[in-house]
């Protein structure tokens, strides 16, 4: 007999290996080279004259590429030693975009809550300059103004964008392709040319006056294409099974669409209308060309200059005193407090499972 | 015997009914209206922009003064007049450029932490978190590069100026480093990190798994598969991509004018304090204009709207492009 048959393995289950989890060691050396290459940042900037931030982190930087591709290299070669190398550049990447947004959030939050005051929403500025302390004066009328700018801007450009994506999901006509790359070439267009097509179509020839829907209507083109293709993306989640079924129940196409495609895609629509939302409640540029940025309270958005929180900001920033600029961050977070929590609403409305 | 008794033939007919065929003239009038915007804002900017256009004549495009002449009645006398957007175009390009050398790179490799490295949490979380960042003011950008980013970003140029002064681009005619085009750059490469890293982002997750599979059975490293399949795949929409974001950063306005030092000059020095693009002029412009040279504003927005179009455009036609050619 020459086959060998250990017995042991019979009766006590090998474990599975698993080659891709890191081991001890490898947790072991990865925490090495994070820490030699902090320590050599510090000993670098010791004994060298680079000095200062920027000099810890780049030297920490390079150090930790090339610790890690030494013993990449060292344990399995050039190639790993390449991949890691690149590894680090990606994860390094990342953090590179982390820093900024870390960053803002922190700014406008220490800046920002120095001009919170509890009559920062019941009042307006008419009565407050800019030199004023932050205590006087609020931001009533830009929330009030932002709120009804968002809300016309909603009313024109929510159907023309549903109507959109319903001709790029259901009729599927000759026009798909052209008008599919054509909201794509909407969204391209800059935000002060919107502003500057609203004034020569309306302010110059016909208004000649600073009021509110003209800036609404300028809003609504930058809204459109974001509302349109995230819609488009929403409807054509929902299964064709759906359609096929209403259409052999009877039901013309129109009622298919109305009675069950829009009813499944529902969450999926109102996603589409925060998401534009969120785009468009910051908008700075064409509401500084089109809408006067008033300081007191105006119901009316036809008549009269609108006040609204990026004219807020805008103002705040361009009087350039402290006690403005500090308004300014003030207003920033509450308008990014705002635009986080449409953010959150369209996330959670957007996880929700398609047909609820 | 049984007669059999052949029904009459049931009206099939393929015409839609009413209600469907208003229906579709509903929907399809609403999805031609990007289309009828678009044509409008030309339009518009054109008839309102033409008689700037026809008395400058090229000269809007390549002369860089601007300097409305009045006459006696305190009118603009258009023939004496000189509007020239050169120096803004070259500032558009040079800050878009920066924009896109800085921003691009850091995407890209973001892009490929996400598909390739980052555990599914950490993507999650991270996706999120990038989305978030697009729906970011542009005005909150603008006070954050002016007030935080500023301070460091000059600290960075004189590095630059003291080591890399030696490229023409780096030299300084007169030293003064703040509110430079390279700060807004670097303001505008935070703001299209956004877009560029979910367009790569997608086109990379569309690489065929058997392809990389296949990769990593023949022995390839992570990074060998990425670069052998990954890349030659996602060339088209990392450069389609890049464009996007090129045209994102030649039309953004608020946050150039907060950050930058607007002057009215052709500058190729980028740490140098002086610069400006076509839109933050427009909105600079536009508070002492008089009806005449608003009519040039819109000229030059006329011109910023085609040359974003035309970037845009051909930024989709390339990411389109993507997928379609599976030898590579």
């Amino acid at each position: 007999m020459t086959t060998v048959v250990p017995q042991s393995s019979a009766s006590s289950d090998p474990k599975p290996s698993r080659p891709w989890r890191s081991t001890t060691v490898d947790k072991g050396e990865s925490v090495a080279i994070f820490l030699g290459a902090i320590l050599s940042s510090y000993l670098v900037v010791l004994w060298t004259p680079m000095k200062g931030k920027l000099a810890y982190v780049a030297i920490f930087f390079l150090a930790y590429l090339i610790l890690d591709f030494l013993l990449a290299f060292i344990k399995k070669g050039r190639s790993a030693g390449v991949d890691s190398v690149f590894k680090a550049l990606a994860t390094s990447a990342m953090v590179l975009v982390l820093m900024p947004i870390i960053s803002i959030l922190s700014s406008v939050w220490i800046r920002g809550h120095k001009g919170l005051h509890f009559t920062l929403f019941t009042k307006d500025m008419h009565s407050a300059a800019a030199t004023d302390p932050v205590i006087q004066g609020g931001l009533l009328h830009a929330i009030i103004g932002t709120v009804l700018l968002v809300i016309f801007a909603l009313v024109l450009s929510v159907p023309i964008g549903i109507l959109t994506a319903l001709y790029l999901t259901e009729i599927r006509g000759r026009f798909t392709r052209p008008i599919r790359f054509l909201v794509q070439a909407m969204s391209g267009v800059p935000s002060i040319v919107a502003g500057l097509f609203i004034l020569a179509v309306l302010v110059y020839p016909v208004t000649k006056a600073y009021n509110g829907i003209q800036g609404s209507l300028a809003l609504a083109i930058l809204m459109i294409p974001t509302v349109a293709r995230t819609a488009e993306e929403v409807l054509r989640l929902i299964p064709n099974e759906l359609r096929e079924a209403g259409v052999a129940l009877g039901g013309t196409q129109w009622r298919t669409v109305a009675m069950v495609v829009i009813p499944a895609a529902r969450s999926g629509l109102m996603t589409a209308v925060i998401l534009g939302i969120a785009r468009i409640a910051g908008e700075t540029a064409p509401i500084v060309l089109l809408t006067g940025g008033g300081d007191s309270v105006n119901g009316n958005m036809f008549s009269g200059s609108m006040g609204s929180l990026p004219f807020y900001i805008w103002k705040g920033f361009t009087a350039g005193t402290d006690e403005s600029v500090t308004r300014a961050w003030a207003g920033t977070l509450v308008l990014l407090v705002m635009v986080l929590v449409l953010f959150a609403l369209a996330r959670y409305l957007g996880n929700r499972k398609v047909g609820k | 015997m049984s007669t059999a008794v052949i029904p009459p033939k049931r009206e099939l007919s393929t015409t839609p009914r009413r209600s469907d065929r208003i229906f579709r003239g509903v929907v399809t009038s609403g999805g031609l209206s990007s289309l009828v915007i678009l044509g409008l804002i030309f339009l518009f900017l054109l008839i309102q922009g033409f008689s700037t256009l026809r008395s400058q004549g090229i000269h809007f495009l390549t002369g860089s003064e601007w300097n409305a002449v009045t006459d006696a009645n305190n009118v603009v006398v258009l023939k004496a007049s000189h509007f020239g957007i050169a120096a803004m175009l070259v500032g558009t390009l040079v800050c878009a450029v920066i924009a896109v050398v800085v921003g691009v790179p850091i995407a890209v490799f973001s892009a490929l932490y996400l598909v390739f490295y980052a555990p599914s949490a950490v993507k999650r979380i991270m996706v999120t978190i990038i989305d978030l960042m697009s729906a970011f003011p542009s005005i909150l950008f603008g006070l954050w590069g002016f007030f935080i980013l500023d301070p460091s970003a000059e600290y960075w140029a004189k590095l630059l100026h003291k080591y890399l002064g030696f490229i023409p681009i780096f030299q300084m005619p007169t030293p003064f480093f703040t509110r430079s085009p390279f700060v807004a750059g670097l303001v505008l490469a935070i703001m299209i990190i956004p877009i560029v890293t979910s367009v790569t982002r997608e086109v990379f997750s569309q690489t065929p798994l058997d392809r990389m599979q296949a990769a990593y059975a023949l022995g390839a490293t992570r990074w060998g598969a990425i670069r052998a399949v990954a890349f030659p795949y996602a060339r088209n929409g990392i450069v389609g991509g890049a464009m996007l974001g090129l045209g994102r950063a030649m039309g953004e306005t608020v946050a150039v004018y907060t950050v930058l030092n607007i002057v009215y000059q052709i500058n190729w020095h980028i740490l140098l304090g002086a610069g400006g693009n076509i839109a933050s002029m427009i909105l600079l412009k536009f508070g002492e204009a008089g009806p005449t040279e608003v009519r040039a504003l819109m000229a030059a927005g006329l011109v910023l709207f085609v040359v974003t179009l035309a970037v845009n455009t051909l930024a989709d036609l390339i990411v389109n492009r993507t997928g379609r050619k599976q030898n590579v």
